[in-house]
């Protein structure tokens, strides 16, 4: 990837802060979601789907393509929304979440362009990862494999299966991000079950544990280009966001797992979203 | 059992030889195991194939979730161990990274039913045709000897769904006499033909069904005996013609008497040509302990259990 400028940095936040709108936007329509894993990941999304990743909207399954698995496939709606800005799907596609026999169901699947695993079990994404990333390896190609996982979702032992593989296998070619919102659907992470210290227990592992600040457009590239693939370390990024992030009502509740705005909340939503446009475009 | 037919090699062991000569000639397959090489005769794969064989320690879970990205990546993954725990502990991984997500990798279940016979319950797989058979897209194949073993494994390569299979730990009796049979996924075999009852089995208790239908057809009741090596897609046609013609049908099986070939034989039977049945298999208890021919006598799914249910069937 080419290194971004201060230009594409701003491109990359107006581009997240579009797709902010648009998961706000089917969330309300479909009265259903869970916005606010969603809007703390969007900007993770963003940075690997427009600049990070090498992919291609016209061959979704080009061979040599980058690999990304939303492990936490709950926060599908920033997913879909991403999919849709980049083109593997009709926006007009978006409108039918939620509704009748969708193609787009409330959890990844591969029916949609772009998706490389049905996902939704938690504690999952990770070994698929892994299996994605040993192929590489064996067929000595280049691309790379990117999973996104929650912070709740790490309470899954099957993690730590999959942990133990990948510095096994010296996976340099995987990236694991988990999404550090400090909140799950029952409250703060720390008192549903303690998972710190994160690191000391991913380095533990083997792993080369980066800290990121998920919402920072900034950090987000910098973190991933300054990645070294060829270390004989597979990469777990701790990226430290804000759960409902860029909604101020929403941003650190944990009943916004699931929650769906009203009509007041959605107005002030899309307020809030329009006037972060207009002062990005401003700057 | 009978003493000329002294095959001394396990199913396990000729899927793994078979496996090995096509993965020499094909680097796309590739072995996943989980500290089981020894159990599932997987040490020539790992020492002549190293480069395509993945070792992921205890951790069934992982296996299988690693061996459907190593597919979805283009590999052809088989993931080989104790079929007790691939069907329970890593039910969810088969369930969603295979079946759901049609991963199309293959899961050898070696020392299947009650193979593990002393070792007890925890590793007794009896469950499996009855779990597996209601994942869309999950196909299930018992093959009962080697020579279909070996077959089985030439088909299994390219094979676009995930499949499961189940082998037991010991060499069993051959069932087919030469390499010319026929052995198709999803179309069972009649090993003896008959209109007077049919016997229909899969897997090990296949050898038990033709013994019985043999000494059937010399005490003069014309036994039909099917070999049933596929639970899914299931030879649907094959039962409903053994209802129209023989009038009766008894299966027998190496899994609990629930949701297995009995179930599927009976959802078929009773909806489209209902004829008396009886279903032999395990019942709801935790299984005897003892070696798999003691269990198999127990519970009367060894030849000469079949062939007294038979007798008694046809009294009635």
């Amino acid at each position: 990837m080419l290194k971004a400028n201060q230009q594409k940095i701003k491109e990359l936040r107006l581009q997240a802060e579009k797709i902010r709108r648009k998961v706000v936007e089917i969330v309300y329509a479909s009265k259903g979601g869970h916005i606010g894993g969603s809007l703390s990941s969007v900007d993770i999304e963003t940075a690997l789907y427009f600049h990070v990743m090498n992919i291609d909207p016209k061959n979704p399954n080009m061979e040599n393509r980058d690999r990304f698995i939303l492990s936490k496939g709950h926060s599908v709606e920033a997913l879909y929304s991403v999919l849709a800005a980049k083109g593997f799907i009709e926006d007009s596609l978006l409108d039918t979440y939620g509704q009748f026999n969708s193609k787009l169901a409330g959890h990844p699947t591969k029916k949609t362009p772009g998706i490389e695993l049905n996902s939704g079990a938690l504690g999952h994404g990770l070994s698929v990862g892994i299996g994605m990333a040993m192929a590489a390896k064996m067929d000595q190609k280049t691309y790379k494999t990117y999973v996104l996982m929650g912070d709740g979702e790490q309470g899954e032992g099957s993690i730590y299966e999959a942990a133990m593989s990948g510095s096994h296998y010296k996976l340099d070619n995987l990236v694991a991000i988990i999404d550090r919102n400090k909140l799950q659907i029952s409250g703060k992470t720390e008192d549903v079950m303690s998972l710190e210290p994160m690191r000391g227990r991913w380095e533990a592992f083997g792993w080369e544990v980066m800290d990121m600040e998920g919402n920072d457009m900034k950090d987000i590239v910098k973190t991933f280009e300054n990645m070294d693939y060829g270390n004989g370390k597979p990469k777990l990024i701790i990226a430290h966001t804000t759960k409902g992030c860029g909604i101020s009502y929403m941003e650190k509740i944990a009943k916004w797992h699931h929650g769906v705005p009203n009509n007041d909340q959605f107005n002030l939503a899309i307020t809030e979203i329009k006037a972060k446009i207009k002062s990005l475009n401003e700057e | 059992m009978s003493t000329e037919n002294k095959n001394t090699i396990p199913c396990r062991k000729m899927f793994t030889d078979t496996l090995v000569e096509l993965a020499k000639k094909d680097r796309d397959i590739v072995a996943v195991t989980t500290d089981a090489r020894g159990s599932v005769t997987l040490d020539t794969f790992a020492n002549e194939l190293p480069d395509q064989f993945v070792e992921l320690g205890i951790a069934e879970q992982n296996a299988v979730g690693v061996a459907a990205g190593l597919v979805s990546a283009g590999k052809k993954a088989f993931v080989c161990g104790p079929a007790c725990f691939y069907v329970a502990r890593s039910l969810e991984q088969v369930k969603v990274d295979l079946a759901y997500s049609a991963n199309s990798v293959k899961i050898l279940g070696v020392s299947g039913g009650v193979s593990y016979g002393a070792l007890g319950f925890s590793h007794h797989s009896l469950h499996d045709i009855a779990v597996l058979r209601t994942f869309p897209g999950m196909h299930i194949v018992l093959p009962c000897d080697i020579r279909q073993t070996k077959k089985l494994v030439e088909e299994l390569v390219d094979y676009p769904f995930p499949v499961y299979i189940r082998v037991g730990r010991n060499a069993v009796p051959n069932v087919y006499e030469d390499e010319t049979m026929e052995f198709k996924i999803g179309k069972a075999n009649l090993l003896l033909d008959g209109n007077d009852l049919t016997i229909i089995g899969t897997g090990e208790t296949v050898y038990h069904c033709l013994q019985a239908g043999k000494r059937l057809h010399e005490q003069g009741i014309k036994a039909r005996v099917i070999d049933m090596h596929t639970l899914k897609p299931f030879d649907r046609e094959i039962v409903e013609k053994a209802a129209r013609e023989t009038g009766k049908i008894i299966t027998v099986e190496e899994h609990s008497i629930f949701g297995g070939l009995g179930g599927s034989v009976a959802e078929i039977v009773a909806q489209s040509t209902p004829v008396p049945m009886r279903i032999l298999g395990i019942p709801d208890e935790n299984s005897i302990h003892g070696t798999p021919l003691e269990i198999f006598k127990y519970y009367g799914i060894d030849a000469d259990g079949i062939f007294k249910t038979a007798i008694s069937l046809c009294n009635e």
